[in-house]
């Protein structure tokens, strides 16, 4: 587990994922916890399925740079696998890539003109990196839960096994965001994606 | 209380907070949310005006009659409003006038990169340019303050790592500033610019540089920060921070007003280092402010004129100039990345723009286009847009190019919130000139690009009041152009139709296809996904080339042609049909066939829906 006095997170995926309300939590996570925090996005524009890009920030003392650093991330939390292997530098030697198990294929790949990369790619680039990768199949475990939509809150929830930080404070800031009727859903999407990064934390 | 707030976020809350009566704005990336955020808020008036000039002479007309006014809009948007932003600083105002202007380097959703920091220096309007969310806040309650104090406007210039970052704000009450007046003020030699007035106006403009360059000298927004003495960093913005991050050794001045500069300030603080560097995003605009003074200094050299900075930029550069780094560049190791495809932007499935393009493409004909989400039918295999410029340009590039002589006949596109924008001016130009230019207005009832906002063809404001539509074919005929036609942006054959017949006069003439972006949430409930019956389709690929992001290549084969069949991705498609219109074999049905096909397939199920797999 990490013990820092202060995290750098990338996030990064396809539209509509929900990776911005997964950093605007982070961010407030940090707050909570009594770290300085901040958050920057670029959310590509107004079609369906562009790439969205969040760097989240948090030092027990100041953050300056918004941005975080080539090499820097301790945690490169990628909501598609293709995306992972694209922003893979980012995270560092010893930092962790969460990826969620799930291809979003680009019109590059449907109209013929590219090849979606092999799975095999991901261990072999983050090995090569000296980080750790930990899968979660995301949508799989959100629909367990309840509904595939909550695919964010399970990668929230792995992400959360990572920190030393209490369990209570994830929960209170994503229950500031998420309605009281899907609080249940959740809640379960949340712990599932705890209990599968445990895994890594052991090893 | 302290709040994560967006750098637009806290823009609008400190707007708000400093009293503002009206906010004026037309949507542009990165500075659209400052108004909608703003419209949130009691006691203020809002609107998207048409264009940002309008917003910028609408919060004049506020200011002038004595409420403080805020207009907000992205970089290039102040070259459109640059008149007004011209006469504003020659006449100043009653009350406060803020104008804000979030450039974007990097042009993550720009057509150019531009230095609005000149702009300020061009129209002696003091600038103040923020490096966090606090700072956004507290400048603009700032703004208002200095606007009233120094009687001119100020620009709040900011960038989109600063509009799209959140960071702590500590958020504060409302002060009530009470209107100056009850009635508009009768001051013509001060806001009547006839030469005589303005001749006199001149003067009083350069000793208000002057004055406000004498504060800027005290003024705690511009601070030294001592720290070890050989290198000396002056910056501003988002540069600061990476300043911080990057060098946290040396001794920084900070500048939080960029136009005019405290000369004694930049001196005291260039005599007290030994190496004097200047670290800006952009332009060598405070570089330049230094070099003036007589001093010697580093910047453009080191740092680059394109693009953003970031840490790791900084940090590479910075150690390459012998600058004390906070640590040597992270090493990453040569990785073996396979060939990635990109994921470029295109037109969304089902969006109303392409069945147009679909024509134009076919067609072949030349095509000024204009900026909004249908410059992406310039992708292939659309690939159907030969020129894009600025908002408002297409149209009077059609017709020059007509009027000139060329030997084609010249099309132009321009989108509906686009066309009221800045394109009626160049086609009533066209109407007046009299060139053959055909020109298609894409009504797809929003502007869609900057993320739906209203505008005046959809009946709706931005505080959500109801308004009159401003029908674009009555507008286009009362221009004096006979040749007028709306049809349906989905149906391929009457857009053909109408094409042909427009094209076959001489004349001006105009085109509306009109439909609604299928992404506005009442089109979204509307969806019905089309699927491809393999049985019929014969892999001829024509449903390829309309460039849908929900048609696939299936991994079977067609028999005959031995090419792939296509498939269709019922997660993306909404059901516009426009493949299935130009399918020559009848094997992708409509909604209709689509529906009626599900309804039998229900009534020869008897099981219940839930039980099903
Ligand atoms: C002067 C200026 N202001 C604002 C923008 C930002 N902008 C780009 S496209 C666009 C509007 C597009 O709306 P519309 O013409 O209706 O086309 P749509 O995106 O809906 O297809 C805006 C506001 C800009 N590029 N230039
Ligand atoms: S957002 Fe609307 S107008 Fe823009 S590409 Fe998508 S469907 Fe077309």
């Amino acid at each position: 587990m990490l013990d820092n006095s202060s995290y750098s997170f990338v996030l990064v995926g396809v539209g509509g994922q929900g990776t911005l309300l997964a950093s605007n939590i982070l961010t407030e996570v940090g707050l909570a916890a009594g770290f300085d925090a901040k958050k920057s996005e670029v959310h590509g524009m107004a079609q369906r399925g562009g790439s969205v890009l969040s760097h989240v920030r948090w030092d027990r003392e100041r953050v300056h740079s918004p941005l975080v650093g080539v090499g820097e991330a301790d945690v490169l939390l990628s909501f598609e696998k293709m995306e992972a292997i694209r922003f893979a530098e980012l995270v560092r030697k010893g930092g962790t890539a969460v990826v969620n198990d799930m291809a979003v294929v680009p019109i590059t790949v449907s109209s013929g003109k590219g090849i979606y990369p092999g799975d095999e790619h991901l261990p072999r680039l983050f090995g090569e990196l000296g980080a750790k990768l930990l899968m979660v199949p995301g949508e799989k475990l959100a629909l367990e839960s309840g509904t595939i939509k909550a695919a964010n809150v399970v990668l929230l929830g792995a992400v959360s096994r990572l920190l030393p930080l209490e369990e209570a404070l994830w929960w209170q800031c994503l229950s500031q965001r998420i309605p009281a009727k899907f609080l249940d859903i959740n809640q379960k999407a949340f712990a599932l994606g705890r209990a599968a990064a445990a895994e890594t934390v052991a090893g | 209380m302290r709040r994560i707030l967006s750098g637009n976020e806290a823009i609008a809350r400190g707007a708000w907070e400093a009293g503002v009566h009206l906010g004026a704005a037309y949507p542009g990336t990165p500075s659209t949310e400052i108004l909608e955020e703003l419209s949130r808020f009691p006691k203020v008036y809002c609107e998207w005006s048409t264009n940002e000039k309008v917003a910028l002479d609408v919060a004049a007309g506020a200011a002038y009659a004595g409420y403080r006014a805020l207009a907000t809009m992205k970089h290039v948007g102040l070259n459109v409003a640059a008149d007004s932003f011209f006469y504003a600083s020659f006449t100043g105002a009653e009350a406060g006038l803020v104008v804000v202007s979030a450039d974007d380097p990097a042009m993550h959703s720009s057509q150019n990169e531009q230095d609005n920091r000149r702009f300020a220096q061009f129209a002696r309007v003091p600038c103040l340019d923020p490096s966090d969310s606090q700072e956004c806040k507290d400048f603009t309650i700032l703004g208002f303050e200095l606007s009233e104090r120094f009687d001119s406007p100020i620009l709040l210039r900011t960038t989109t790592r600063i509009n799209h970052s959140a960071t702590p704000v500590e958020l504060g009450e409302r002060a009530e500033v009470a209107p100056k007046h009850v009635k508009f003020p009768r001051n013509p030699e001060k806001y009547v610019m006839v030469p005589g007035h303005a001749r006199k106006r001149h003067p009083i403009v350069e000793q208000r540089t002057l004055d406000v360059a004498a504060w800027a000298e005290t003024a705690s927004i511009n601070r030294i920060e001592w720290r070890d003495r050989k290198v000396g960093i002056i910056t501003a913005g988002v540069a600061y921070q990476y300043a911080r991050e990057v060098f946290p050794t040396a001794s920084v001045l900070k500048l939080g007003m960029v136009f005019p500069t405290p000369a004694q300030l930049i001196r005291t603080f260039a005599d007290g280092v030994e190496r004097l560097v200047v670290m800006e995003e952009l332009d060598p605009v405070l570089e330049e402010q230094v070099r003036l003074l007589g001093l010697a200094c580093e910047g453009k050299s080191i740092f680059p004129i394109c693009g953003e900075l970031d840490p790791t930029l900084v940090r590479r550069v910075g150690a390459a100039a012998g600058l004390p780094v906070d640590h040597a560049p992270v090493e990453i190791p040569a990785i073996d990345k396979p060939e990635l495809p990109a994921r470029p932007p295109v037109l969304c499935a089902g969006c109303p723009h392409r069945a147009v393009f679909q024509l134009l493409s076919k067609k072949r004909v030349p095509v000024a286009g204009d900026i909004g989400c249908y410059s992406l039918g310039l992708l292939p295999p659309l690939a159907a847009i030969h020129t894009t410029g600025c908002m408002g340009a297409g149209i009077g590039v059609a017709h020059g190019a007509a009027r000139a002589g060329i030997g084609e006949r010249m099309v132009a596109v321009i989108g509906d919130s686009t066309f009221y924008h800045s394109g009626m001016a160049a086609l009533a130009n066209v109407a007046y000139n009299r060139s053959n230019v055909l020109t298609i207005i894409l009504d797809n009832r929003t502007t869609a690009m900057t993320g739906h906002q209203p505008n005046p063809g959809t009946g709706v404001t931005l505080e959500q009041q109801p308004s009159d539509v401003i029908d674009i074919e009555p507008l286009v005929r009362s221009l004096g152009i006979k040749h007028a036609m709306t049809v349906d942006g989905y149906d391929v054959e009457g857009i053909e139709k109408a094409y042909i017949e427009l094209m076959s006069h001489n004349e001006p003439a105009v085109l509306i296809a009109r439909r609604p972006c299928v992404l506005l949430p009442e089109i979204r409930k509307q969806w019905v996904p089309l699927y491809v019956i393999a049985d019929k389709c014969t892999g001829c690929g024509i449903c390829f080339r309309i460039g849908c992001p929900a048609i696939l290549k299936s991994t079977e084969m067609a028999s005959g042609t031995q090419k792939p069949k296509a498939l269709i991705d019922p997660s993306l498609c909404t059901g516009c049909e426009v493949c299935s219109q130009v399918c020559p074999f009848d094997a992708i049905p409509n909604r209709d066939q689509v529906r009626l096909a599900e309804e039998e397939s229900h009534q020869s199920c008897s099981e219940p829906a839930s039980e099903r797999s």
